[in-house]
């Protein structure tokens, strides 16, 4: 058809459950391989950051009392929906210069590793929780809860699977993540958020800043509402000075390998819990 | 086009007070307007101090206690204990059953009892009725009473019953002052607003109120635009100075700091004071406080940091 217009798609920001611009009104280019512009995303500021906490924070608490099943059966709706939507990843890890083969596998691997995250949903408390002996007529009882806000460095690359392996071991289990994705690797991001809308993961418990994690950084470890920080994706360009203020509010702090997939990965974003009852008669 | 104007008379003295219909594109536009405008760092704290300083810390549950009562009380006082220049709330607001609870617990502070009286939140009993339980509120110790509009009487046309209601209830008050809630979610039109604004200020209101915060249509920013200009109108027409109360729905700093720049800029400064403007809040005072505790401390602060309601 002659004088088709291409209609190029405008990647926003993925707060509480829409996509809005950042507040500041700032973007930066993201290019293809051969260096040619692909899209224009949107900057996150530290004030989008402040609203994908508050976001975070209100949806935690309900999506912690879900039952474990419906939590499990949510993400693996996630990978169903990944699945349906393999040939339009493919075409953007492609862009992004990874080649046919590896993409692919990476693809396999994302939706593999979800569904391998939902099955544990319901099982992971079992194992890393206890029943304790104590001298006294009590039931001791140590019981996982969620850690609560995480705030998530995603790594750039592999872009896809890297960013499906740091939210599924912190959403199982309860916790809502704000999750900053850099440079190229926000392309992926953006479109894995249009993935999660329609897989009935509630509004605000996955928010995605796109933008420099240089900026977010500062406001991430010293935010006091943000409990947990993942720096599994932090760059070397990154000053790690800042790290100190995790101690404002005694922040866990996680980093960990993209090749990694078990349970220890799941702990990570838990507290343990010891209740004491006492034995009626 | 000349601007059709009505004019209202009201009560037994047949005092008329003109009524200007109100232009609802214009009022909404001037209040989004209003609302864009950005507050710098450095008047912030000001600002903020402000906004505490006009809060009526409200609770208003059928499951309240005594005990609940007090804890809001030690809170309305010194709302964050580890800061001595925050100020304390202008009133603490309640059902009449708690008044003396809160009297007790507000004891050698400057920090007021307000009482609902009068069937709130319809305002649906006997005036006689609703008379005892004002001067009920009032003898055990309320400095402030919020009573509702009979809304049933005004909108059904019959204004003038509305109105001797108010001016019994000014009367059951005594000494303490009369604040009426005009509840605008009920009310239906900017008009009826305005209407309702001037007749309750005629017939002897001290505060005039926007809503009970039982209905899910409570305050906004261009309802309370519009029942300030009629304060304005009034006081042109009557040099009597009423005071605006904004309830319901008012959580954030944020909000609070817009509808301090409607009445800075509709009214004038004189009326950015507790005396003469009030925020009827529950929420609200643990986010002006995070959003201190974010201008001291420079990061962003999160609700573990304040107390629990």
């Amino acid at each position: 058809m002659a004088g088709k217009i291409p209609i190029a798609k405008t990647y926003k920001l993925f707060i509480d459950g829409a996509f809005p611009r950042s507040e500041s009104g700032r973007t930066f280019s993201v290019n293809n391989s051969e260096g040619e512009l692909i899209a224009n995303v949107s900057q996150a500021s530290r004030k989008d950051f402040r609203e994908a906490v508050r976001a975070a924070r209100s949806a935690q608490s309900p999506w912690a009392s879900r039952t474990a099943y419906n939590r499990g059966q949510i993400l693996y709706r996630v990978a169903e929906m990944l699945e349906s939507r393999k040939p339009e990843f493919l075409e953007l890890l492609k862009s992004i210069g990874v080649n046919n083969r590896v993409a692919t596998r990476e693809i396999e691997d994302s939706i593999q590793r979800l569904v391998w995250y939902a099955g544990w949903s319901d099982k992971y408390s079992q194992l890393l929780g206890s029943v304790n002996p104590v001298s006294g007529p009590y039931f001791n009882f140590t019981v996982p809860e969620p850690t609560g806000v995480v705030g998530i460095i995603a790594p750039t690359e592999p872009a896809m699977l890297g960013f499906i392996s740091r939210i599924a071991p912190a959403i199982v289990s309860g916790n809502t993540v704000v999750v900053v994705s850099e440079a190229q690797s926000s392309l992926t991001s953006v479109t894995i958020a249009e993935v999660l809308v329609t897989s009935d993961v509630p509004a605000g418990v996955v928010n995605i800043l796109t933008g420099d994690q240089t900026d977010l950084l500062p406001w991430m470890v010293g935010h006091l509402d943000v409990n947990a920080v993942d720096i599994s994706g932090i760059s070397p360009k990154t000053d790690l000075t800042h790290l100190e203020e995790v101690a404002s509010n005694v922040k866990r702090v996680v980093s960990r390998s993209v090749d990694e997939e078990s349970l220890e990965l799941i702990s990570d974003f838990l507290e343990m819990k010891t209740v004491w009852h006492p034995i009626g008669r | 086009m000349k601007m059709p104007t009505s004019n209202i008379t009201f009560g037994k003295t047949g005092s008329s007070i003109k009524v200007i219909p109100v232009d609802e594109v214009s009022l909404e536009a001037r209040a989004a307007s209003l609302a864009t405008r950005s507050i710098k760092t450095s008047s912030k704290k000001a600002a903020l101090h402000l906004t505490i300083r006009c809060i009526d810390l409200t609770t208003l549950e059928g499951a309240d206690t005594p005990e609940k009562v007090a804890s809001l009380c030690q809170k309305a006082k010194r709302p964050d204990p580890s800061n001595h220049d925050v100020p304390s709330v202008a009133a603490v607001c309640v059902y009449p059953e708690m008044v003396h609870h809160a009297v007790e617990a507000t004891r050698n502070s400057k920090v007021k009892v307000a009482s609902v009286a009068g069937a709130f939140p319809s305002g649906l009993s006997t005036i006689e009725a609703r008379t005892a339980d004002i001067s009920d509120a009032v003898k055990r110790g309320a400095d402030e009473i919020d009573i509702v509009l009979n809304r049933s009487a005004f909108l059904s046309g019959d204004e003038q019953r509305a109105f001797e209601e108010i001016v019994a209830s000014k009367d059951a008050c005594g000494e303490a002052h009369l604040k009426v809630i005009l509840e605008v979610g009920e009310l239906g039109s900017y008009d009826k607003i305005r209407q309702a604004s001037m007749l309750a200020m005629a017939a002897g209101a001290d505060f005039i109120k926007t809503s009970t915060g039982k209905i899910p249509q409570a305050s906004s920013l261009p309802r309370v635009l519009c029942m300030a200009e009629a304060v304005r109108d009034f006081a042109y027409q009557t040099n009597i100075s009423v005071g605006i109360k904004a309830a319901g729905g008012i959580r954030t700093a944020k909000q609070a700091w817009h509808y301090l720049v409607v009445i800075g800029e509709t009214l004038g400064s004189e009326w950015l004071n507790p005396e003469m403007f009030r925020i009827g809040a529950s929420g609200l005072l643990n986010d002006v406080l995070l959003q201190l505790n974010r201008l001291d401390s420079g990061s962003y602060s999160g609700p573990d940091y304040v107390t629990v309601d």
